[in-house]
């Protein structure tokens, strides 16, 4: 092999290589980073409430269930938009779901930073006035709600991860062999019936992988939910309650943390590159999976 | 199985009908109404001077974004340095070298995870890798930072639009006698450019946007970026969260609209010409 030729592979396997290292870097480096707290703490730091910088006492529930309820909220609103947007696009003629879905595709173009102003200006007032006191009274929601909290911030984050989940779940349709679909018409299906029944059955393993692509981005989302949030470390007592994500804790504490503070946020951004890494695994995994066995056919 | 009737069955058909066509229309909705509410609040805060004075405190005459602008090109521009040579090298190898199967399948399984890592994570890596031991934050570490995000979404589109150039080019410039090197850097990585150039600004302008990694590594200065390797360097999206958040007072948050508007404006604009030269290349093969 010519000299060049060698030079310029090896260059290129380090570049490539370089990519694995890092993700190995970045695991090390939280985990190191974060070994003051484990000492001190251990693992009830998952499961106490008290985050107190005086006493230096920290506990991780909080912004666990935050994160949880807040990414729930937004996968509850937006996984069914999705699904009906993508199904409607695959179906609509060219000439309109072109431009429709270039509209759509656009939402994931917006800066995070212009969610969180336009949520903390525009959307909270809006569901402090017309939102919250209409939906009162329903369990869960029985407390005087300021337009900030887990509700705003899981709408916010619904809009924001929509756009995702909704690429890909179209993919997903337009891989479908016509077949399958023109023998299902050819049976008398109706299109929702032939939607339903036989494309979301064949393509279910896709649609699980961009739905937890979806749920990754929901997890780790920082700008936006801290604007609209609250930053109140303790447990929500309802969906209008101000609350915390790991990653907002994170943003938000950050800059005046020092000592065992600091080591409690690494430890928190450790939890959540955790939550996020086996998120990813399993989105590979399906995605991979559906993509075999389209390429089986 | 439950019989259901024709008439159930034709509604249901058109309720699920009527419900994906307001799937839609809400979700392109949406879009519209931030846009508009982006334009309509901050089109008021631009000027001459908005668009060419440095920010300063509150209080200050003739407040303006300039060294925010300026910082942000800086440190995307640092970014992009960083990450287009390494992640189209890295690109190219996933596409074009199988002689290690497993290894290329492990790397492209990090890349697929690194590009589904929050960005704040990357943010705090980049603060303890490069912050800490250099003792100071710096418009450089922020680069490094968006550099990180960007490695992995250029890398996989590269090995995608490589991949798409058909093998007879590859096999006709190797029986030409090229070597392997030359084939690719100018017979395949030419066809796939209008591909690559799109991943590249499909990159840009998602990391251009990107707040959270820049508060743990370029903050905040109210001052003009000549500092980009030693100190605090002004940029645009933090620009935008401290005018929001930190300040009581409503003329702050008309210069973040303002500042808002500018950002979405550049980020867009770069988002849809990529959008363009892809179609165009589309149409062309």
């Amino acid at each position: 092999m010519p000299r060049t030729d060698l030079l310029f592979r090896s260059l290129c396997g380090l570049a490539a290589t370089l990519i694995a290292l890092l993700l190995c870097c970045l695991c090390g480096q939280l985990l190191l980073s974060s070994l003051g707290l484990w000492r001190h703490t251990g693992l009830a730091f998952l499961a106490s409430c008290d985050w107190n910088p005086v006493t230096d006492q920290y506990g991780a529930l909080p912004p666990i269930v935050g994160t949880l309820l807040t990414t729930a909220i937004a996968m509850a609103i937006a996984l069914p938009l999705a699904f009906a947007a993508a199904l409607f696009l695959t179906d609509a003629p060219p000439a309109l779901a072109t431009p429709l879905g270039h509209a759509i595709d656009l939402l994931a173009a917006i800066p995070s930073v212009i969610y969180g102003m336009w949520g903390l200006f525009v959307l909270a007032p809006l569901m402090q006035r017309h939102v919250q006191p209409l939906l009162r009274g329903l369990p869960g929601c029985n407390e005087e709600g300021n337009g900030f909290g887990l509700l705003t911030a899981g709408v916010i984050l619904a809009i924001m991860i929509l756009p995702y989940i909704c690429a890909i779940m179209r993919d997903v349709f337009a891989m479908t062999p016509p077949m399958l679909r023109e023998a299902a018409y050819g049976l008398g299906c109706t299109r929702w019936e032939a939607s339903w029944d036989i494309i979301l059955r064949y393509g279910i393993r896709g649609l699980l992988g961009g739905a937890f692509i979806g749920l990754g981005r929901a997890l780790g989302e920082t700008m936006a939910v801290m604007f609209v949030i609250g930053n109140v470390m303790s447990l929500p007592k309802s969906l209008f309650s101000g609350s915390a994500t790991i990653a907002s804790t994170l943003a938000n504490n950050f800059a005046e943390a020092s000592g065992l503070q600091r080591s409690a946020l690494f430890a928190l951004g450790l939890l959540l590159l955790i939550l996020c890494l086996t998120i990813q695994i399993i989105a590979q995994y399906y995605l991979n999976a559906s993509r075999n066995r389209r390429g089986e056919q | 199985m439950t019989r259901r009737t024709l008439t159930f069955r034709k509604l249901q058909d058109r309720l699920a009908g009527a419900c994906s066509q307001l799937a839609v229309l809400l979700a392109v909705a949406i879009m519209l109404w931030i846009l508009a509410s982006v334009c309509r609040r901050g089109l008021p805060a631009i000027s001459a001077t908005f668009l060419t004075e440095p920010s300063k405190p509150f209080g200050l005459p003739d407040n303006g974004i300039a060294n925010a602008l300026l910082g942000t090109l800086l440190i995307t521009g640092g970014a992009a340095l960083i990450a287009i040579p390494t992640a189209l090298l890295g690109g190219i190898f996933l596409a074009e070298f199988h002689d290690w199967p497993r290894l290329t399948a492990a790397i492209r399984f990090a890349a697929n995870v690194m590009m589904g890592m929050p960005s704040v994570i990357v943010g705090l890596f980049v603060y303890l890798v490069i912050v800490v031991p250099t003792g100071h934050f710096s418009g450089l570490a922020g680069s490094v930072a968006l550099a990180l995000i960007m490695l992995p979404v250029i890398m996989r589109t590269t090995e995608d639009m490589l991949l798409m150039v058909p093998n007879a080019l590859r096999e006709a410039a190797l029986a030409l006698g090229m070597t392997r090197a030359r084939t690719t850097l100018h017979i395949v990585c030419k066809s796939a450019r209008a591909g690559l150039l799109t991943g590249i600004l499909l990159a840009i302008s998602r990391v251009s946007g990107e707040t959270a990694p820049l508060l743990f590594t370029a903050l905040y200065a109210d001052a003009w970026p000549t500092t980009y390797a030693s100190a605090p360097t002004p940029n645009l999206p933090v620009l935008i969260t401290e005018y929001a958040t930190n300040s009581p007072f409503e003329s702050m948050h008309q210069a973040g609209w303002g500042a808002a508007l500018i950002a979405m404006t550049l980020i867009l604009a770069v988002n849809i010409a990529s959008r363009f030269l892809c179609r165009r290349k589309g149409q062309a093969a």
